[in-house]
């Protein structure tokens, strides 16, 4: 049994960012850790593994920093990492990280699983897995809050999702893509030694060209990033005793015409 | 001129309320093109929510297997429709179907995506510039797509005015054929269980969002609860902010810190690892306002806050701050909304 599973490193959820002049992003002395949805896919991942005896792969697309998420899914106890570097940044548009992911995928021997977590929080979307599902013709089973079933040798996975407007229960043959919410489980905290193995490991780095793919076009082009508009006013707080607070919010907000 | 594309998101017979944000931004990028705006509806009732549809035209498919809205037919289907029709652009909601449908057909024809579309421009060369939120809306980013092929755009919720209901002209429905039969498809649905009923976050107009502060309950709890401060938050939840949401229409939401100590389901967390939401009204209930929650729902367009710290972070993204305890704040504004509703 071999489940995979995409991971990348991202500003540490409390940092603050700005915009460098030269339009780069900036985190201040905020440390890089494992994209916050990863986490869970993670150890989704690994505990599967663990359970079913089979193999954690975890494979990272991009530049050496996303190695810093590579230990630390080495360190929760994945089996195997490995990274495919992007020096052209070619991975930036979601239908060419796909491309090089479903190659990554190919080359890696009888996958009967890959879960990613909800969406890369640095790009802010979630499409490269659905597009990666789909370029290898594997179905995706997106949003998923709990594996009800996990067949590798009946070929089949039931998956409770968690839409919109409540709950569904889908069924798809393996090999497949999931994504996976925060509810799905409790992710583990890396060991001691589990923490010291992972940084003595050796992270194989694979070229786009050793997956024997071409260099994708990139469709969609990133010009520029910026800040949002910043809040300059302070808030009107509003005294006196809470039927006082009460009266006045509610003729501000009538004021506002959200009332 | 090839069509701008719009996919109808429908929920038990009924388009959802961000589909008529895609069709009014639809609209508008017709309108700017010259070209013909075509909405897409699939499944339960495609042709009766077509007829009421402010477009110039409507491809409707009510065939079986698109029931609750299955990717893979879909997805083989729009495919189908846009390598026949060649539109200039689809748009659809950005919910998770219509996030997951643009993203499959993107990759069936090789066109362009961008997700969380909160604007679009037309460039001179045919290309969509549009700006979008990164980093869970901590920083916003412009980007492009390419012309000369269809180009996708999955929109972020409450971005866009809705599509302004018309009368005069009746929608030219055509009825079309699924693009796959039952048995080519490898996902099965075996059960839906609807939230039907209850505001969802990514729609609201209003949210109610409740924090760490909801522990502070002067409520009692009984002797056999195994957890005071859980046993506390859970009743204010109940007993305290779900009649203030009931007040106002509103959603009720949380802060990570809340969902994490188990106050209330993670359904409701807003925030970085939560949901991003943009409502007209937020109102954070003893929340302190960590970065994290902040990226959640900075882009409110009025934010009311709540707490009895006046030095809280979330004063300073308020618009209206209220410094109190929120079991006595929150009741006051609940009765005196009820009054005035009953005053008409």
């Amino acid at each position: 049994m071999h489940v995979v599973s995409f991971t990348r490193s991202t500003p540490d959820t409390a940092a603050r960012l700005s915009v460098a002049a030269d339009g780069s992003v900036s985190q201040g002395d905020a440390a890089m850790v494992v994209n916050p949805w990863d986490e869970y896919s993670l150890e989704e991942s690994i505990a599967l593994a663990e359970d079913k005896g089979g193999t954690a792969t975890i494979v990272a697309i991009g530049p050496a920093l996303h190695e810093e998420a590579l230990r630390q899914a080495l360190a929760m106890g994945a089996n195997a990492a490995l990274r495919i570097d992007d020096p052209q940044q070619v991975t930036s548009d979601s239908l060419a990280w796909a491309t090089v992911a479903a190659a990554a995928l190919r080359r890696l021997e009888d996958v009967d699983l890959v879960i990613f977590g909800k969406e890369a929080v640095d790009v802010g979307g979630d499409q490269h897995q659905v597009q990666t599902a789909r370029l290898l013709g594997w179905p995706y089973l997106g949003a998923v809050s709990r594996i009800l079933e996990f067949d590798p040798g009946a070929g089949r996975i039931r998956v409770e999702r968690s839409l919109e407007q409540g709950r569904q229960v889908l069924a798809g043959r393996l090999p497949a893509v999931i994504s996976v919410l925060k509810d799905i489980n409790e992710p583990r905290y890396p060991s001691f030694m589990g923490i010291r193995r992972a940084a003595r490991a050796g992270i194989p780095v694979h070229s786009i060209e050793d997956l024997g793919v071409g260099l994708p076009e990139a469709r969609t082009q990133v010009l520029s990033l910026e800040m949002p508009p910043q809040r300059t006013s302070a808030a009107e707080i509003l005294t006196g005793t809470p039927e006082e607070q009460a009266a006045a919010l509610i003729e501000r907000l009538t004021g506002e015409q959200v009332l | 001129m090839s069509a701008v594309f719009v996919w109808i998101e429908t929920v038990d017979g009924a388009g959802v309320p961000l589909s008529m944000e895609a069709l009014g931004a639809g609209a508008a990028l017709a309108g700017e093109l010259k070209a013909p705006l075509v909405a897409l509806v699939f499944g339960e009732k495609a042709a009766d929510v077509a007829g009421d549809l402010p477009a110039d035209e409507a491809l409707v498919c009510d065939d079986a297997t698109l029931a609750d809205l299955r990717l893979e037919p879909c997805a083989a289907l729009l495919t189908r429709l846009v390598e026949e029709h060649q539109p200039q652009a689809v748009l659809a909601p950005g919910t998770i179907r219509g996030r997951e449908l643009l993203a499959a057909t993107a990759a069936d024809v090789g066109g362009s995506l961008l997700t969380e579309v909160s604007n679009i421009d037309v460039q001179e060369d045919g290309a969509l510039r549009v700006q979008r939120p990164v980093y869970a809306g901590k920083l916003l980013m412009n980007a492009r797509g390419s012309s000369g092929q269809t180009q996708f755009l999955a929109l972020r919720a409450r971005a866009f005015p809705p599509a302004a209901r018309r009368h005069a002209a009746q929608v030219n429905i055509t009825r079309v054929e699924a693009a796959l039969a039952e048995e080519e498809i490898a996902s099965k649905i075996e059960a839906v269980t609807s939230a039907a009923g209850t505001v969802s976050l990514s729609d609201a107009a209003i949210i109610v969002s409740g924090g760490r502060g909801m522990a502070g309950n002067p409520a009692q709890p009984p002797a056999d609860a195994p957890d005071s401060a859980i046993w506390k938050a859970q009743h204010g939840f109940e007993h305290t902010l779900a009649p203030l949401a009931a007040a106002l229409g509103a959603a009720i939401g949380a802060s990570r810190a809340a969902v994490d100590a188990g106050y209330i389901d993670y359904d409701h967390q807003v925030g970085q690892t939560g949901k991003v939401v943009s409502p007209d009204l937020y109102v954070a209930c003893g929340i302190s306002g960590a970065i994290q929650h902040q990226a959640g729902m900075r882009g409110s367009k009025l934010i009311v806050a709540i707490n009895r710290d006046p030095e809280a972070p979330i004063f300073r993204l308020a618009h209206y701050g209220l410094v109190g305890d929120l079991y006595d704040i929150v009741p006051a504004l609940t009765k005196a909304l009820q009054e005035r509703a009953a005053r008409g």
